[in-house]
């Protein structure tokens, strides 16, 4: 070997040992193999050799280039690992059982049960209704089928504004408007009328743990040629049971409301007990939860639909009832009171 | 109401049924029947009738007595009573050794150093009565030593129906109604009410009586006289008692006994005071007074009872204290009637006086039953005070027949109606025990309503439906969904937004949402120096913090914020809820649905939160219209708004809403450290807004290029404005990517982007374009910083 190969490798080799970061190593690159390197220097100090000598120091120094890449890139490889190890090293571990910071926005308990009970009927393809809240005399009563001083309109004390308008004591309210928007479809394409109408109702009573002034109930109805007393058990149960999300018994008792007739008290097995009798049922095993009913055929006929020739059921929720039963809610106060304390807890759609 | 199931086996025999099972379908098919059943009697036993044969004074005792009674043993039994009524001869309620009162187990004891065997009863000991004011005085002759549950009706079964569920059902106030539908429901016969036959009267005078109003639709009345009981028989005043009436005097527990029973109200006129009646009302308003002694308000509206032009009792509500049968009443005149419900409904509310009487009135009842009620009545009175005697023929004047309903139907309507399949035996069954007159040919049925349910409550054939299926039973019915034909259901675009919002402003913003009330609060406005703003008011509002209706959310949500300031530093509160305008020309309310939104916040500066809130606005409209949204000043007109800091929210030129820092007078009452801005938003302009259409741009493959220019200016609209001047097609974007503040002003730094679908722009082409931009804001006086 040529002795100023082996002098250079020795020095290499050397120095190699040395570098410790990737910046010396590509500079030591450089000094080698670069175009001004010590390896090309040998390379050109071949002018007077022979031809012989010239092929063997050429292939010399072609073996001492590949050598040298050689060695460089395994020490490149080294110190690469060398860094990502003190990368690694300067990290803590990180303790993941400091508490999260959620900082979750929450939903009105409202809104959530309400969502559920869309979906539901949704899925069986109702439509979701929006309405007013101040209505007039004749949709919140006439077109209900109560007159004036009719006894029913003792049931509900209404807070009648000075214009003679009130503001709605029943989601029912919007029952003639829904009847009118949807009869042409009905009468005339056949397409049924099924749509759900959430919204906030009032009474003029004095409020505690369990009474309200201002409350959510939600109205649906359903209105084709041959709707029957059976689709509506079959509906209400439907309803409850995917809303509670396991199987609810329900039972009928009749029920006086003038927009219904037959009109029905709607139970449900008591979800505290099961049925057995407990404080929250007064021990009778089931809780009143929904009037419901076959549409009155005046009221039918206020709708501008012809009920001789169609059959409907219309039922009311209390959307307010249902979210105090599914969250445990004790007073009913907490759900217009504003406080942050009872209301950031409802964070999802459960 | 209150119901005896004693009551009820006067007219049907329930013998041999399970009675709790019956009131359960009671409860199921006709009516709501409260929770607690009352077992009465069940804890009384070993209770008889005794004889006081002997009585005398306790030597160291002025209360007690010392006495020897006669139970029906073969020895009298020594007893120590303390009741102020013993006499000797008495027949008394006697409680033997090892009889049973509620938890106490009579034995013999010492009392006052005598033993007592046994203990003499009070009414209410025995649980008959409230009285006790002593022993019980037995006039009736029973043998010593029988059980008085022998002969009393002490043992029964009481059960409350609530009375809301009977509003519609007149038929049903009294226990002859009601047991009606037991006798239907256990399938057995309905005996008929056993009256007095009124016709051997007919010869006698009839009692001077005249309609002079419409509002009375019957008027029957019959004259009686010689009338010597005083106390009610024992069974007539334990059911009085039981059903949660007063015994008062044999005439009045016969009155109200008669209303339990048949549901009609009836009315007992000492015969002196009232000679001449006259149904009528007044054309003057005056004053009454009722024989509860109150003296009421009379106007115009109400109808009267008159002595001819003397008033004597309001007209299905109370009688007057003057005409009121009293101890020297020898002469009665009774009134059975009925009158126009609504007309009495409207007086009851009028006066504030609900009574049974009006309860029953307003129901509609059933003129048909005035005659049946007086041969009843007369029934009642004969049994107990044989020497009676009837003065008048029955004076009846009948003005006003309700029409009488007959409805036909097929089998095809009721199978169509219930879903199910019920055989017409069923109906027709069904329905004859309810009254009805049924006719069946094949399908068809033609129904005649019986007089009782036809004053109001059965009108249409719906109506039969009802009567059909709750006695066949909705636990009896097969359940199953409906076949109809299926259509694509659009949603309500306002409900989608609605959720849209919430979603964001939860999910993406970490809001919270609230519900507060629609009118203003008074007393929480005034805390925090908010304005009460007129606007349309509760007609019926009984307290002012529920009066006048918000115009806005913004000051009811922040009195929540005031609320909730030890909540956490920082916070953002929503509701989508509606506000009331004022009226409009037709003078109805301007309904508006509005989203509001109020942050509060301890650790940022006004400004950040105002820009916070302002993106917020920005992402919601972008996310739910995908538009943007454009800004200009308000003047401040509510006590809120801030001075300089507010400003309307518009998309496509509408005005939105408005957004805008909490006037300081305010803000400093909810919290003096914390930033609190709001918006107002409303949801059905929002929703109005035409959904843009996202357009689709092929990303350049070329290389763009990009330009940071900085301005001298203290606001960005004009710099935004020149760029959008030039219009050229090759800027794709512009952001802010800084503001400063130094010695030379405002300064405002925007990052320009460029790019070109088809080639590589040059650096010529692209400072072409910035250097039209800086002539623009050069020309308005806006140049860049050196």
């Amino acid at each position: 070997m040529n002795h100023e190969i082996a002098a250079l490798t020795e020095k290499f080799e050397a120095e190699l040992k040395k570098i410790e970061n990737a910046l010396d190593l590509e500079n030591m690159r450089v000094a080698y193999l670069g175009k001004k390197g010590s390896v090309t220097a040998i390379l050109k100090s071949m002018g007077n050799l022979s031809a012989d000598e010239r092929r063997q120091l050429g292939q010399e120094v072609n073996e001492l280039k590949d050598r040298v890449a050689d060695r460089i890139a395994a020490r490149k490889e080294e110190l690469q690992a060398l860094e990502l190890k003190r990368q690694i090293e300067a990290v803590g571990e990180f303790d993941l059982s400091l508490p999260p910071d959620l900082d979750r926005g929450s939903y009105h308990p409202i809104t959530l049960v309400q969502r559920q009970c869309e979906n539901v009927f949704k899925s069986m393809g109702f439509t979701v209704e929006d309405y007013k809240e101040v209505v007039s005399d004749y949709e919140c009563f006439e077109s209900l089928n109560i007159p004036k001083f009719h006894p029913a309109r003792d049931m509900q004390d209404t807070y009648y504004l000075e214009n003679g308008q009130l503001l709605k004591s029943q989601t029912s309210a919007a029952q003639n408007a829904i009847y009118r928007k949807y009869r042409k479809a009905l009468v005339e394409d056949g397409t049924p009328i099924k749509a759900i109408f959430p919204g906030r109702c009032f009474r003029n009573e004095a409020t505690d743990a369990c009474h309200e002034n201002t409350f959510f109930q939600m109205e649906g109805v359903m209105v084709d040629k041959n709707i029957s007393i059976s689709n509506l058990i079959f509906f209400m149960k439907t309803m409850l049971s995917e809303v509670f999300q396991r199987d609810i018994k329900v039972r009928l008792r009749p029920g006086f409301f003038p927009f219904v007739e037959p009109g029905f008290e709607l139970d449900i097995n008591c979800l505290i007990c099961g049925g057995e009798g407990c404080p929250s049922c007064k021990h009778s095993g089931w809780l009143e939860l929904c009037p419901c009913g076959m549409i009155h055929p005046e009221v039918l006929r206020m709708g501008g639909i012809d009920p001789e020739e169609y059959t409907g059921f219309a039922f009311g929720l209390g959307l307010t009832r249902l979210a105090m039963m599914k969250y445990g809610i004790a007073d009913i106060r907490d759900l217009n009171g504003g406080s942050l304390a009872s209301m950031c807890q409802f964070t999802g759609d459960q | 109401m209150f119901i005896s199931m004693n009551w009820i086996g006067d007219f049907v025999d329930l013998s041999g049924l399970d009675k709790n099972a019956l009131i359960h379908q009671f409860s199921l098919s006709t009516a709501e029947v409260e929770n607690e059943i009352f077992y009465k009697g069940s804890d009384v036993s070993g209770v008889v009738a005794a004889e006081i044969k002997s009585v005398e004074p306790h030597p160291d005792s002025r209360k007690l007595h010392l006495l020897k009674v006669d139970a029906g043993g073969p020895e009298l039994v020594d007893v120590v009573c303390g009741a102020p009524n013993v006499r000797v001869g008495m027949k008394t309620a006697f409680a033997q050794v090892g009889a049973r009162l509620g938890d106490i187990t009579i034995a013999p004891r010492p009392l006052a150093g005598y033993m007592s065997n046994g203990m003499c009863c009070s009414e209410k000991e025995i649980g008959i009565s409230d009285d006790h004011s002593g022993i019980m005085d037995i006039t009736d002759d029973i043998p010593n030593g029988t059980d008085l549950k022998s002969v009393y009706g002490i043992d029964d079964i009481i059960f409350e129906v609530d009375n809301k569920s009977l509003t519609n059902r007149p038929d049903l106030w009294g226990h002859y109604g009601i047991a009606r539908e037991f006798a239907t429901l256990a399938g057995r016969p309905l005996k008929p009410i056993e009256t007095l036959d009124l016709a051997p009267y007919d010869g006698l005078p009839k009692i001077d009586m005249k309609i002079l109003d419409p509002l009375c639709q019957r008027y029957s009345a019959l004259q009686v006289e010689n009338i010597t009981t005083a106390v009610s028989p024992v069974n007539m005043r334990i059911r009085l008692y039981y059903c949660g009436m007063r015994a008062i005097n044999f005439l009045a527990d016969l009155t109200n006994y008669l209303m339990l029973e048949m549901g009609q109200p009836m009315h007992a006129f000492d015969s002196r005071k009232v000679s001449k009646i006259r149904i009528r009302r007044f054309d003057q308003p005056f004053t009454f007074q009722t024989l509860d002694g109150v003296e009421r308000h009379i106007d115009e509206n109400t109808l009267m009872i008159c002595n001819n032009t003397t008033p004597v009792a309001i007209a299905g509500i109370m009688g007057g204290l003057d005409s009121e049968i009293v101890a020297d009443t020898t002469t009665l005149t009774l009134e059975s009637a009925t009158f126009d419900p609504v007309s009495i409904r409207k007086s009851t509310v009028r006066l504030s006086h609900r009574t049974d009487a009006s309860m029953r009135y307003e129901k509609s009842l059933d003129p048909e039953m005035t005659v049946v009620a007086i041969g009843r009545f007369m029934k009642l009175l004969m049994d107990t005070d044989p020497g009676a005697k009837v003065t008048s023929s029955l004076t009846d004047e009948y003005a006003f027949h309700y029409p009488p309903v007959e409805l036909s139907f097929d089998k095809a309507f009721v199978d169509r109606y219930t879903g199910i399949q019920i055989p017409n035996s069923t109906i027709v069954k069904t329905l004859a025990a309810l009254g009805f007159g049924v006719e069946n040919k094949g399908d068809d049925f033609t129904v005649k309503v019986p007089s009782w349910r036809a004053t109001k409550d059965v009108t249409v054939k719906a109506d039969i439906i009802e009567e059909i299926t709750r006695i066949y039973g909705y636990d009896n019915f097969d359940v199953h969904t409906a076949v109809s034909p299926l259509y694509p259901v659009r949603p309500a675009p306002e409900k989608t937004v609605e959720d849209e919002i919430k979603d964001l402003l939860v999910k993406r913003f970490s809001l919270h949402e609230l519900h507060s009330y629609v009118w203003a609060y008074y007393d929480e406005y005034k805390r925090l120096g908010l304005e009460v703003e007129p606007n349309v008011e509760l007609a019926n509002a009984s307290n002012p913090n529920i009066k006048t209706l918000r115009r806005s959310i913004i000051p009811t949500q922040l009195c929540q914020v005031k609320l909730n300031t030890g909540f956490a530093p920082a916070f953002g509160v929503f509701e989508i809820g509606r506000v009331v305008k004022g009226l409009d020309k037709d003078n109805l309310c301007i309904e508006e649905k509005k989203l509001a939104v109020t942050l509060f916040s301890k650790l940022e500066s006004l400004e950040s939160l105002y820009f916070k809130l302002r993106d917020m606005a920005a992402v919601l409209v972008a996310d739910v219209r995908h538009k943007s949204l454009s800004y200009e000043k308000l003047e401040a007109t509510h006590s809120y708004q801030h001075p300089k800091n507010l400003n309307a929210i518009l998309c496509d030129g509408e005005v939105l809403g408005e957004i805008g820092v909490v006037h300081p007078s305010v803000s400093r009452k909810i919290d003096k450290k914390a930033a609190i801005v709001y918006m107002e938003l409303d949801v059905t302009k929002l929703t109005q807004v035409a959904d843009a259409p996202i357009v689709y741009e092929e990303p350049s493959k070329y290389p763009g290029m990009e330009v940071d220019m900085t301005f001298l200016s203290d606001k960005y609209e004009p710099i935004e404005k020149a760029i959008a001047a030039v219009n050229s097609p090759i800027i794709k974007k512009a952001v802010v990517t800084g503001t400063y503040a130094d010695e030379s002003g405002k300064s405002i730094t925007v990052r320009l982007s460029f790019s070109h679908s088809e080639r590589t722009l040059t650096r010529e082409e692209v400072m072409e374009v910035v250097d039209r931009i800086v002539d623009t804001l050069g020309k308005e006086g806006v140049a860049l910083k050196a």
